[in-house]
């Protein structure tokens, strides 16, 4: 006798009680869906050079939220994919994510992320801790592992508001999926080093919000200027990096128009002194 | 060896479809109505966590009656239909039709199966159009029958006095505040007509809508508290929209633009006009 909830197209697994994961859900009823089912071909090429790849994300904590920001080029070899390319985006109300490596991966892994948070919070009836989620991301880099190796590397920066904790967050993780918490300010990608010395220079414990911001552009410049998969600020285009914060109030992304006044004014002063704003020596 | 009773078919089904509407009967009704900007659900529920009214997806709710684990099975597939389509195509192509016809599927196949009891559940599938004119609200049946409704469905205890009360105030176009406090009118009045209205406070209503003025994909949102106590007394407009402001999840980079400020942002709301 056939089961008579399968051949009703709702099979047995969509009644079950259990996980409230769309990825467990879906591993079970779909796998075919999911990025981890594409299973790396065992040889010894690198696949690294047949997708484009994203280069740098930034990310800063001030009091009362943080900032996330990506440039917007895309690489694929020594070719710029994309020029206009979205890296940072919302993962749900109080987080966002921003990714570096194979564009086309990332961007799926961001999809399934954001379908996981939605489907938890509307099956239970309450959010995930923001812990949780970074927990949850960690999970499905582990999954995509076997690309990596081959050099379809995901690397996402996680940073969100921590209802709880009433502070902003940010997380960093490995190809391997180990997940680890960043304090003040981190950055991932090909133009990561950069930033990251920009950020040290540049960053402060108190900046308010648009400075913390003008901060993280700095970064990207710094980046851009050293990094070539990084693009910097494209005036002629009018293509500038994305920018969001997360606060109590959730997550916005800053005005392009303010974002471009911010770049008039950061280029400008770089035509002053080209390797950017001075820290004082001691 | 004992033998088995025969049972003409006609008994059988008549026989389950009592079961089941017993089961219904006993439960608080819930109402689904259109009004002015989308679609209301109003459910007597005393219970602020066991929920009778849910969110399915972008522009679907859901609501049900009767047996509780039953239709919290059947929102939970519902979520889940749902949200493997929207992955796997593209949030568009998620469909109240689609997924009413999933349930009525289940639900027939349950009902007519003679090994599993039928379900005691009526559920109703509504869906937000893009224009007004689009808007459905899908009413299943324990046995799997669909029904596409006009204006507004009633399910469980008395939804006959209910219905009447319903139709009796009805008509297109109803404020939000205006058609909420129709709907509890019509909940109170399920004594009939010779009977006082009950009172039903605030705290055991249950009220949500669909609301095609939110501008983020999710339009579902629950009114509940101040909200809905202010939605429900006389002493405001009763054309107020009543519009909530906190976004309830942003999705698919739908984030609001803020422009940033000097100062800290704690506590400094974000003015997308400035």
């Amino acid at each position: 006798m056939t089961d008579p909830a399968r051949a009703a197209g709702l099979s047995p697994e969509f009644l079950r009680s259990g996980t409230s994961s769309f990825l467990d859900f879906a591993a079970l009823v779909a796998p075919n869906v999911l990025p981890s089912s594409r299973t790396a071909t065992p040889t010894l090429l690198s696949a690294g050079d047949l997708a484009p790849h994203g280069t740098t994300i930034v990310a800063a904590t001030f009091p009362g939220g943080v900032v996330m920001a990506g440039d917007r080029r895309a690489t694929m070899g020594n070719v710029i994919a994309q020029r206009d390319i979205e890296k940072v985006f919302p993962a749900d109300e109080f987080s966002m994510i921003g990714i570096a490596g194979a564009a086309g991966i990332a961007v799926e892994m961001v999809g399934l992320f954001q379908v996981e948070l939605e489907h938890y919070e509307k099956l239970e009836g309450a959010p995930l801790s923001l812990v949780g989620k970074a927990n949850r991301l960690a999970t499905m880099i582990r999954a995509n592992l076997g690309l990596a190796m081959q050099g379809l590397m995901v690397i996402p920066l996680f940073a969100g508001w921590d209802v709880a904790a009433e502070e902003g967050r940010i997380f960093s993780y490995d190809a391997t999926g180990g997940r680890y918490e960043e304090h003040a300010f981190f950055s991932v990608g090909s133009g990561s080093v950069f930033a990251r010395g920009s950020l040290k220079k540049l960053y402060r414990p108190d900046l308010d919000p648009t400075e913390a911001t003008m901060a993280v552009l700095q970064a990207l410049y710094d980046a851009a200027d050293d990094d070539s998969a990084t693009g910097g600020p494209d005036l002629a285009r009018g293509i500038f990096p994305v920018v969001m914060i997360t606060t109590v109030d959730g997550v916005q992304r800053v005005a392009e128009g303010q974002i471009a006044q911010m770049v008039a004014q950061l280029v400008a002063g770089r035509q002053q002194r080209p390797d950017g704003p001075g820290a004082p020596l001691r | 060896m004992s033998m088995p009773f025969y049972v003409a078919p006609e008994q059988q089904m008549k026989d389950r479809a009592d079961y089941a509407r017993k089961g219904i009967g006993r439960g608080r009704s819930v109402v689904v109505l259109h009004y002015a900007d989308g679609i209301l659900f109003v459910a007597e529920n005393r219970s602020q966590a066991l929920h009778k009214v849910s969110e399915i997806y972008d522009r679907i709710g859901f609501a049900a009656v009767g047996r509780y684990n039953e239709f919290e099975n059947l929102r939970t597939a519902g979520i889940r239909y749902a949200d493997l389509r929207g992955y796997s195509y593209d949030r568009t192509d998620v469909t109240g039709r689609g997924l009413a016809n999933a349930y009525a599927q289940l639900l027939g196949t349950i009902f007519s199966s003679g090994g599993e009891k039928p379900y005691e559940v009526e559920i109703v599938v509504a869906e937000l159009g893009v224009t007004p004119g689009l808007d459905q609200i899908y009413r299943l049946t324990y046995d799997g029958s669909v029904g596409d409704e006009q204006d507004f469905a009633v399910m469980g205890g008395s939804a006959e006095v209910i219905t009447e009360k319903v139709r009796q105030g009805f008509r297109p176009g109803l404020g939000l505040a205006q058609a909420t406090r129709l709907a509890v009118a019509a909940l109170a009045a399920d004594g009939g007509a010779t009977a006082a209205p009950r009172e039903i406070g605030v705290e055991s209503l249950e009220v949500a809508i669909l609301d095609r003025n939110r501008v983020l994909p999710r339009k579902f949102r629950r009114i509940r508290g101040d909200r809905l106590a202010a939605l429900l007394s006389d002493s405001i407009d009763p054309n107020d929209p009543g519009r909530e402001a906190p976004a309830q999840l942003v999705s698919e980079a739908a984030a609001p633009e803020v422009r940033l400020g000097p100062g800290p942002a704690a506590g400094t709301p974000a003015d997308p006009g400035s």
